[in-house]
């Protein structure tokens, strides 16, 4: 598509020094798809013209956490409803993740997922699992679903507990340049826990899941990534142990590479108090402490980015009780503007500084190619424009996702995106 | 009492002000005569209907809600459900909706998930009373066990009581902490390490590990029931190391005050954490809480039925 985008502050990751804060307005043209010029005032007769003025526009989003949920979990999400969802949050790609059912442990299930993502069309770059069946027990056919398409590998939701299959993993996957995942739990340590234990768990009487079960799952993956010097990266870190964890494997020089939710960065486990599912997730809500050190270490580069972790589930799973309720949360759709509202508004971080967590460094993680992360004469034009000072509530009716677990409902946000463009469709809103 | 009772729900003790807790004691004191009538039944809730919802089984909650209920001239339904089915089958919203399709005005609710009668509470016009809700709270037991240290010992403010066993998956624990340190007791409580909720010291508790330690100048120990299957969960290593650590038998109790009270929640596994001469023993008021207990329960479905939102709903 030809789109000439006028007028609107250029969000770039990379800025530093004195142009750290700096938005230049600029207009961005786009001829079939991609950026053919950036410059102060592009004159081009006969294209559709998208409106900038007062926006900013950002690089589009890219999570390394989505569950998409199909195959398998249709009523939940689907790769359509879902990519609408990612579009309307100012995504433009995503790894989906693997725990489908029948789970992604064959190309034909990474196959039909990257047709789907085609129709939208939205970019997603699936994970494999790491084990056949996500079982733990042998590894997944990997090279043939590099073939397929896959850029990572993981068992989300199942942290490999065997150390030696896990080596194994991490030896195999790095031939492929394939980047590891893990979701860091011991499932012994945590089993039954359904909130962070602490005083909350204890005064709400709800079974509690220690932070020693993320962290002790932590130290081991670093401890192989040493030992295999093979990529890592660490799904949704939670607590304050292991930041420092990761802090100390980055200065040793270990392959290792972390990211955060939009939630454990803003909410703590006081949110579980009156037994309210939508605040129900794994890793758990921390504590405050934790969410500080989260902060801190998302803004020194210790965590390298924003991942959504959305896992949608349906009002029927979400009704149960707070034990048998499933854990997760939505998130593409509010994390731009939770980040926005609560680093950017409240604690005076950059654009540029968002934009290089939340679409820059995943890109990078990913390796993707230079249409991504980054607005820049020649690449695919793959872009978010916000309005970053409108103010909005949260409201189930809005979503574009098929479910409505969010933990903002109701909560108002400031900074909303009004249009993206991907793989050459334009979306407003 | 100048105080009136407002609420909807009794969920917990947590909840409740000092004031609310004997508000409930001081009516259970009123309901306590009429038991010893011949004729033992008194109109308070003519007209009105109490469902007995137990996701769990139990026998003495329930059998003291029913008669309570019965005594107080309630028309009752029993729904007795397992919890797996419930689970699988009917969320929490589908078990509110059938209720209020049946214009029931009170529900008592039994459930193995912490947190279950609030959620339902929240969907729901009619009353809940929670019978015990997981791990999390037991709120009728805790008064029945306050009332009952008030009827013996005449007061609860500087008194001693000892909470001694599983404190960790212990919902009568929790309510009593949260209702016995409002009206001022001083509470320890007493388990292996394995057995103790996270910080629960900051409940503005004693805690120790050291059975001497909760027994030495106890106005009151209350013991909680060991499950059995603990052990296989590592919890402690065998029942034998367990009752010789943490057994309360009269050897002990002579490190308590002389006039100690033993309470007990029931059911007792004798010869594991108590002793049979205990609990037959002139110590123990393990009968006087079940008696007791038909009168606060009493209360509480009195106080609850008649709260202004129920007035309302009607008006």
């Amino acid at each position: 598509m030809d789109l000439l985008i006028r007028q609107a502050h250029v969000v770039n990751p990379q800025a530093g020094g004195k142009d750290a804060d700096k938005y230049a307005v600029q207009d961005v043209l786009v001829r079939k798809n991609r950026i053919s010029e950036i410059g102060p005032d592009i004159k081009a007769p006969d294209t559709e013209v998208l409106e900038g003025k007062g926006l900013y526009l950002f690089p589009g989003l890219i999570d390394l956490h989505t569950h998409f949920r199909e195959p398998g979990y249709e009523s939940k999400e689907t790769i359509v409803t879902g990519a609408q969802a990612a579009l309307r949050g100012g995504y433009v790609a995503s790894v989906s993740m693997p725990n489908t059912l029948p789970p992604c442990d064959h190309q034909s299930v990474i196959d039909n997922i990257i047709r789907k993502a085609k129709e939208v069309p939205y970019h997603i770059f699936p994970a494999g699992t790491i084990s056949k069946g996500r079982e733990g027990k042998e590894l997944s056919e990997m090279a043939d679903l590099k073939q397929a398409g896959i850029r990572a590998v993981t068992d989300d939701g199942d942290w490999v507990q065997d150390s030696l299959l896990m080596r194994r993993a991490m030896e195999y996957a790095s031939m492929l340049d394939l980047i590891v995942m893990s979701h860091c739990e011991d499932k012994r340590l945590s089993a039954g826990g359904v909130m962070n234990e602490g005083l909350v768990s204890t005064r709400l009487g709800l079974h509690g899941q220690p932070s020693a079960s993320e962290e002790a799952a932590v130290a081991r993956d670093i401890e192989l990534a040493r030992l295999t010097q093979a990529p890592l990266h660490l799904c949704h870190v939670s607590t304050a142990r292991s930041v420092e964890l990761i802090r100390r494997a980055k200065q040793e020089g270990i392959p290792v590479t972390a990211e955060v939710t939009p939630h454990h960065l803003t909410l703590t486990e006081e949110s579980v108090e009156g037994y309210d599912t939508y605040f129900k997730m794994n890793p758990p809500l921390r504590t405050a402490e934790d969410v500080q050190a989260l902060r801190k270490a998302l803004r020194e580069g210790v965590i390298d980015c924003i991942a959504t972790d959305h896992a949608p589930h349906t009002e029927e799973d979400k009704m149960l009780e707070f034990d048998h309720a499933p854990f997760g949360v939505t998130g593409l759709e509010t994390a731009l503007a939770v980040a926005v509202t609560e680093l950017y508004h409240k604690e005076k971080w950059t654009l540029n500084e968002i934009a290089k967590v939340m679409a820059f460094r995943p890109a990078q993680i990913l390796k993707l190619s230079s249409g991504f992360g980054q607005i820049q004469k020649g690449t695919e034009a793959n872009v978010a424009l916000v309005d970053i000072s409108k103010t909005w509530t949260v409201q189930v009716q809005d979503f574009s996702s098929k479910s409505k677990n969010s933990c903002f409902i109701n909560q108002k946000l400031k900074g909303k995106v009004v249009a993206t463009l991907c793989a050459g469709k334009l979306w407003k809103y | 009492m100048s105080i009136k009772w407002q609420r909807k729900d009794l969920l917990g003790l947590r909840d409740l002000s000092k004031e609310e807790i004997e508000l409930i004691l001081e009516t259970a004191k009123s309901f306590r005569e009429i038991s010893l009538r011949p004729v033992k039944k008194v109109p308070a809730l003519r007209g009105k209907t109490v469902a007995n919802l137990f996701f769990e089984p139990s026998t003495r909650t329930r059998i003291s809600f029913e008669l309570a209920e019965k005594r107080l001239s309630a028309d009752t339904i029993h729904i007795a459900a397992s919890t797996s089915s419930v689970v699988k089958g009917e969320s929490l919203k589908d078990t509110a909706h059938n209720i209020e399709a049946l214009k029931v005005d009170t529900v008592v609710m039994r459930h193995a998930s912490s947190g279950a009668p609030h959620r339902l509470a929240q969907h729901l016009k009619a009353s809940v009373i929670n019978a015990g809700d997981g791990i999390n709270e037991h709120p009728t037991q805790a008064l029945l066990d306050m009332f009952t240290i008030l009827e013996k010992k005449k007061k609860i403010e500087g008194l001693r009581v000892s909470f001694i066993g599983d404190i960790l998956h212990s919902r009568v624990a929790r309510s009593n902490i949260w209702g016995l340190t409002k009206l001022g007791a001083r509470v320890t409580v007493c388990a292996p390490k394995t057995l103790l909720p996270n910080q629960v010291e900051k409940l503005g508790v004693q805690v120790t590990t050291n059975l001497k330690d909760a027994v030495k100048d106890a106005d009151v120990i209350n013991l909680l029931r060991i499950q059995l299957e603990r052990q296989s969960q590592s919890f402690f290593p065998s029942i034998r190391e367990y009752a010789t650590a943490y057994q309360i038998d009269s050897k002990i109790l002579q490190n308590a005050k002389p006039e100690v009270m033993i309470m007990h929640p029931g059911p007792v596994n004798r010869g594991i954490e108590i002793t049979s001469d205990v609990v037959d023993g002139p110590y123990s008021v393990i009968l006087d809480q079940v008696t007791y207990g038909l009168a606060v329960r009493m209360a509480v479905l009195y106080l609850v039925s008649g709260s202004t939102h129920q007035e309302e709903a009607q008006t």
